[in-house]
């Protein structure tokens, strides 16, 4: 009973607080709505650059050519050695006739030339087309394939995905990096501002701490009041990435620069990543104004 | 029995300044007692220690049953719940009322409304000031600010009253007023009160237990005392 009637005062003292030293809320509010803005354009960035190498990843084969005259024996030997492989998640196998059958399927031309070979003198191979679980090791599955009897030729489209895996991977770091760089940042100005929200009540404190409050009534208003203060901090953000996001995503038609780098679908990504501004706004309220009163508790 | 147990007390400041020297001092439950001396004596720092403001260097300073030294930041709030300040610049929040002023030391500590609105408006009535609860400091005459204090001070009823030089600022008529307060304070309530002075037509005429410190060295402790001038 006691501590609700204690908790409904520091709400009440909180907002008291935020109302009268308005022009001093307004400022934290407005460096918490700027860094959100931020925050939330780099939460968007990771997360569609997360989302578009996991596409492309899931694409990614590795195709295995036997040599022409591998028999079934020899097929079941590399089959036994592809399993063997700890990168790998799964392989297809395709005899000679069933990528005879699926060319002739694609084209007209295809479809008489292959016919005019009989099965011995096709110039096509049997294949394994061979999923792997990291991309990033996916140089060196190949190369072991490679090393295997009766392997003719082993692809995976080197140059481009090595590139590019490269470059989603260091993307990713650098956004993962900018983020929490803003969200200390973020802190750091909002310990200022609150502190002199808080200095100007240096007497309203050491006046508490005679009376006998205990630090942890004096603290909980001020850190509502931070609370309060990444709340409506978080309220433009999130209007702009929610609005923003929908028109960006419409306007690119769902993808960004070609077919490939596909982005996420705006529902429910947005609500996730308001949810996650409101979140960092409120914790960053919480933190900057918890050890911005710290100071005074020493009276 | 005693309120106020103080064992070898020494304490020195961070500049190098030592303050008090050895005290040793007991106060019993329900005195009124002066502390007397000139700047410098160790008056305000003997207070300070009292409520932990400052923590004595040496020694040991029980007051009702607490052991303030080794008392932690955090739990210095169990301590001054059972005092009450009272200083010499009032310490009174403009931006509140009377009421709401009295009512902070109540609310802080989580009390019931109908508890507060009852308590403060006794201890409003004990100071005199019952017709003033919805004026503000700034509208109230020194003494008056004062005498707010002082009902913030014994609204939670402590055990103890501690006064930092509270008639400092005032002019001798108001001061007796203070002093005419205190003392009923100290006779309805039975709240122990001590008072750091340095008024002497006060410590006269008040006939109270004094405490005569001279640089820091406790030279005199009498029962109906009075303020020697060879001491400042």
């Amino acid at each position: 009973m006691k501590l609700f009637r204690m908790l409904g005062r520091s709400i009440r003292d909180a907002f008291k607080s935020v109302i009268r030293n308005f022009s001093l809320s307004l400022a934290s509010i407005s460096c918490i709505t700027i860094t959100l803005i931020i925050v939330a354009v780099a939460i968007i960035a990771s997360f569609n650059v997360q989302n578009f190498t996991k596409e492309i990843e899931k694409d990614l084969t590795i195709v295995v050519f036997l040599n022409n005259k591998a028999n079934e024996e020899d097929i079941e030997k590399v089959e036994k050695k592809l399993k063997a492989i700890d990168n790998i998640e799964s392989y297809d196998f395709q005899s000679k006739q069933e990528v005879k059958e699926q060319m002739q399927k694609e084209s007209e031309i295809f479809n008489t030339v292959l016919d005019e070979w009989d099965d011995n003198e096709s110039p096509l191979k049997d294949t394994f087309q061979v999923k792997v679980k990291n991309v990033e090791k996916i140089k060196a599955t190949a190369n072991k394939i490679k090393r295997m009897d009766q392997v003719s030729v082993v692809r995976y489209g080197e140059g481009m995905v090595d590139q590019l895996v490269n470059a989603f991977s260091s993307i990713q770091k650098v956004t993962y990096g900018i983020v929490i760089a803003l969200v200390i940042v973020t802190i750091f100005l909002i310990i200022n501002t609150i502190k002199l929200t808080i200095s100007a009540r240096k007497r309203e404190i050491s006046i508490m701490r005679l009376v006998g409050a205990s630090n942890f009534t004096i603290k909980t208003p001020f850190i509502i009041e931070g609370m309060i203060l990444g709340l409506l901090g978080s309220i433009i953000p999130i209007i702009f990435t929610t609005y923003g996001y929908l028109a960006f995503y419409k306007h690119f038609d769902g993808h960004l620069f070609s077919e490939l780098i596909k982005l996420i679908k705006p529902e429910p990504f947005i609500y996730t990543t308001s949810l996650m501004i409101i979140g960092i706004g409120i914790l960053v309220g919480m933190v900057g104004s918890a050890s911005a009163v710290k100071k005074y508790l020493k009276i | 029995m005693d309120l106020i147990r103080i064992r070898n007390v020494d304490k020195k400041y961070k500049n190098g300044v030592t303050a008090i020297y050895d005290l040793n001092l007991a106060i019993e439950k329900g005195a009124f007692v002066f502390v007397i001396g000139g700047s410098g004596s160790g008056k305000s720092t003997l207070i300070k220690m009292l409520y932990r403001e400052e923590k004595p260097t040496k020694g040991q300073i029980i007051v009702g049953g607490l052991d303030v030294a080794k008392l932690r930041n955090k739990k210095v709030y169990k301590l001054r719940r059972k005092l009450g300040i009272v200083f010499q610049d009032y310490r009174l929040l403009p931006k509140l009322t009377v009421y709401e002023n009295v009512a902070f030391a109540m609310e802080v500590i989580g009390a019931k409304k109908n508890e507060i609105r009852r308590k403060v408006l006794k201890a409003l009535e004990d100071v005199g000031l019952k017709n003033k609860v919805h004026n503000y400091p700034d509208q109230l005459s020194g003494g008056e600010q004062q005498r707010v204090a002082i009902a913030r001070a014994i609204v939670n009823n402590p055990k103890l009253l501690l006064c930092d030089e509270p008639t400092g600022n005032l002019d001798p008529e108001k001061s007796m007023e203070i002093m005419r307060v205190l003392e009923e304070i100290n006779k309805s309530r039975g709240t122990t009160i001590i008072m750091a002075t340095h008024d002497k037509d006060i410590v006269n005429k008040m006939k109270k237990q004094v405490v005569t410190l001279k640089d820091g060295h406790l030279v005199d402790f009498k029962r109906k005392g009075t303020y020697k001038n060879e001491v400042v």
